[in-house]
């Protein structure tokens, strides 16, 4: 599916080398020495080291990592804010990194703009002046910009606040000044470095929200810059994890936590609470067997289930629509009462979900019965695939099978 | 002792060399500053006293009260000022130098003025690039430490007696402090601001007017109050060349041994410094 979206920024083997010894270093580095080494031979450090990823149109790309990473140092080379040493920064197959003085300038101007950790307002301007900056900059008519500014200052709610000096204001709103100043140019590439890094948590969690609310509307490309991991998952469409200056891994929240490509990744999602992160579409099992609703009779579904050696076997109907749960005890009632049809042993009764429920919304509905939960396509409600009580506990809570066993056994004795 | 290293012989020679070659130029600076004393010192001189005392009292005033102009704040903040501002005046005039005291403003305006337009913008060089800052440093120390009067001497060898060679020595003398707290208020701006300059596009021009001076606003005008109070200092000293006004009353007196109006004109001096770095200084200290 990502192969068809539109890529608006490729970067392709970039590199950064701080130093004066850069060209050494980076030949050092070709070879495939350590980071350690190449600092102690030619006292330089790598900053990025051949970075590659893809950023898509429209979407929210993360890259997080701890302080030191590289990951501040590669969103700065997008701009050339720091210049690449190595590799290039394609914006709509367009190379950055060739750019002229004078077109890298129209491109800041026109293209990208950035948000910043320490706001980086001009604490002599008005905030409706500083939300006008970027187009005071590109030398447009006051009029307009003043009219642009004034739209970007509702759009982040700070509608009435026009007059007032940034230092009159609190971190979260200065920050909502830096993201109306970036808004206000208009252009379709957001950087956002630690924008939301330095405010209180509470405050934090409604600029993300509100980031993602305003993002619904705007549809920029965002790169997002975080050191703190659930913010990468609440905000990313997908997510970059950066350790010394190597990208280590690209994937969505999920792929990130349920398939980690290193120890080091292994280690920085561990604490995260996976609950509302995993969700049903990775749990689910899909080479499940199902009973025909019109063609099996009980016979036929006690033949399927002996082959496929369960007691309970999902029905569906002729249009494929999940139907609900026959079990073994109750199919061999029928067998003997000679019935023909399945419908006095199916339970309708029974959850159904959807595959992007997560474990956390799924917890609730496998209390009471024993039955699996069907996840089923939204619109056809067709099935597509059932998650097991005992795998669904097992993710929550992180016990083994027998453990899980035990604790369904003492609830049911209750 | 014997003279070793003779110094002196080749700045004396290289200073002649200068008179020589550069007699042009030494004459028009000198039409240029006596034109601008002289036409200033007229202007001033014309308002009448108690025209001028309104004057200096509402800009007093203003500078302290600053926005709260008709407010009892305003009034709180500005009121001392405005009083002693009156009383110091009419002391001035009492005494009978207000002619002088005059002499002296204008004196202390132009040469600020001119350390200004030269300061300023060395500052911002400095600021700017490290090699200009490592070049010039030394020039800037050497200026200020080099005591006054030294400065006298070349200066009466260019322009002979009179008000140029005053202003001349007193531009030399009061000139670091702009460049200096320039460079300073520049150097000073956050680099998250710049930064965010930089990443809208904006032009080294536009870094400079738009982020870089505004924000070094308030250190610069710290500088041209220096300026200003260091320059007042001077006058008296340059008046050993003959400039005119309080300093040079200060001289006679000092001659004459005159106790009454030496400390009568020092006075003077007083009240004028007083008014003029309370003035400068509120400005600077706006936000």
């Amino acid at each position: 599916m990502s192969e068809q979206r539109e890529v608006k920024i490729r970067v392709e083997d970039l590199t950064l080398i701080f130093g004066k010894r850069k060209k050494e270093a980076l030949e050092l580095l070709e070879k495939g020495v350590s980071k350690d080494e190449i600092l102690e031979k030619t006292k330089c450090t790598v900053g990025v080291n051949k970075a590659n990823f893809n950023v898509y149109k429209g979407e929210i790309f993360v890259i997080m990592g701890l302080s030191g990473s590289g990951k501040s140092t590669l969103i700065r080379c997008l701009n050339r804010l720091n210049e690449p040493t190595a590799g290039k920064v394609y914006f709509q197959d367009y190379d950055i990194t060739r750019e002229s003085d004078k077109e890298l300038l129209h491109t800041r101007r026109t293209e990208m703009s950035m948000v910043f950790q320490k706001f980086g307002l001009l604490p002599h301007k008005t905030i409706l002046d500083n939300a006008a900056f970027g187009l005071e900059i590109r030398k447009e008519p006051r009029e307009e910009r003043e009219k642009k500014a004034m739209k970007a200052l509702e759009t982040v709610g700070l509608k009435g606040y026009e007059d007032q000096y940034p230092a009159e204001m609190s971190g979260g709103m200065q920050q909502r000044v830096g993201l109306a100043r970036a808004l206000a140019n208009d252009t379709d590439v957001l950087l956002m470095d630690e924008a939301f890094s330095a405010l209180d948590p509470l405050i934090k969690t409604d600029m993300q929200n509100e980031l993602l609310e305003i993002q619904n509307k705007v549809h920029k490309t965002i790169v997002f810059i975080t050191h703190d991991l659930d913010e990468a998952i609440k905000v990313g469409d997908r997510i970059a994890i950066m350790k010394d200056g190597i990208v280590d891994q690209i994937g969505t929240a999920e792929e990130i936590l349920t398939d980690p490509a290193t120890d080091y990744v292994e280690a920085f999602v561990e604490k995260v609470d996976r609950k509302t992160i995993i969700t049903a579409e990775t749990l689910m099992f899909e080479k499940f067997t199902l009973v025909q609703y019109k063609k099996d009779g009980p016979q036929g579904a006690i033949r399927k289930m002996r082959k496929a050696g369960v007691d309970i076997l999902p029905v569906e109907d002729e249009n494929l629509k999940f139907l609900g749960y026959v079990r073994l005890p109750d199919l061999l009632k029928l067998e003997e009462t000679k019935e023909k049809t399945v419908e006095k042993a199916l339970q309708t009764d029974v959850p159904s979900i959807y595959k992007s429920y997560t474990v956390e919304e799924m917890l609730p509905l496998i209390t009471g019965h024993w039955y699996p939960l069907a996840v089923v396509d939204e619109e056809s409600g067709k099935l597509i695939g059932l998650i097991t009580q005992t795998s669904l506990i097992i993710e929550a809570t992180k016990f083994g099978g027998k453990e899980v066993d035990e604790v369904k056994k003492i609830a049911n004795d209750l | 002792m014997e003279k070793k290293i003779n110094v002196g012989y080749y700045i004396e020679k290289a200073i002649n060399v200068l008179e020589e070659s550069l007699s042009g130029v030494w004459s028009g600076i000198d039409t240029g500053i006596s034109w601008a004393v002289e036409n200033m010192n007229d202007l001033l001189l014309s308002v009448p006293f108690l025209v001028m005392i309104i004057i200096i009292t509402a800009l007093s005033y203003y500078a302290k009260a600053g926005k709260k102009l008709f407010k009892k704040e305003g009034l709180k903040n500005a009121g001392g000022f405005t009083i002693f501002v009156i009383l110091g005046l009419l002391l001035i005039y009492g005494m009978g130098y207000w002619n002088e005291a005059i002499q002296t403003t204008t004196l202390v305006i132009v040469s600020a003025i001119i350390a200004l337009i030269i300061g300023i913008p060395v500052g911002i060089l400095t600021a700017r690039n490290s090699t200009a800052d490592a070049i010039i440093r030394p020039i800037l120390d050497f200026m200020q430490t080099m005591p006054a009067f030294v400065y006298l001497i070349p200066a009466i060898f260019f322009f002979s007696v009179g008000n140029t060679p005053g202003v001349f020595a007193t531009v030399i003398f009061s000139l670091p402090p702009s460049v200096r707290l320039t460079s300073l208020g520049i150097k000073n701006v956050q680099a998250d601001v710049i930064e965010a300059g930089h990443a809208f596009g904006a032009n080294a021009r536009q870094i400079l007017f738009k982020i870089q001076l505004p924000l070094a606003m308030p250190t610069i005008l710290a500088g041209v109050n220096q300026v200003i109070l260091l320059a007042l200092s001077m006058v008296v000293i340059a008046s050993m060349v003959g400039a005119r006004g309080l300093g040079s009353v200060v001289y006679q007196s000092i001659q004459q041994n005159n106790i009454a109006m030496g400390f009568e004109s020092g006075l003077g001096i007083v009240v004028l410094a007083i008014i003029l770095d309370r003035i400068t200084q509120s400005f600077a200290n706006r936000k």
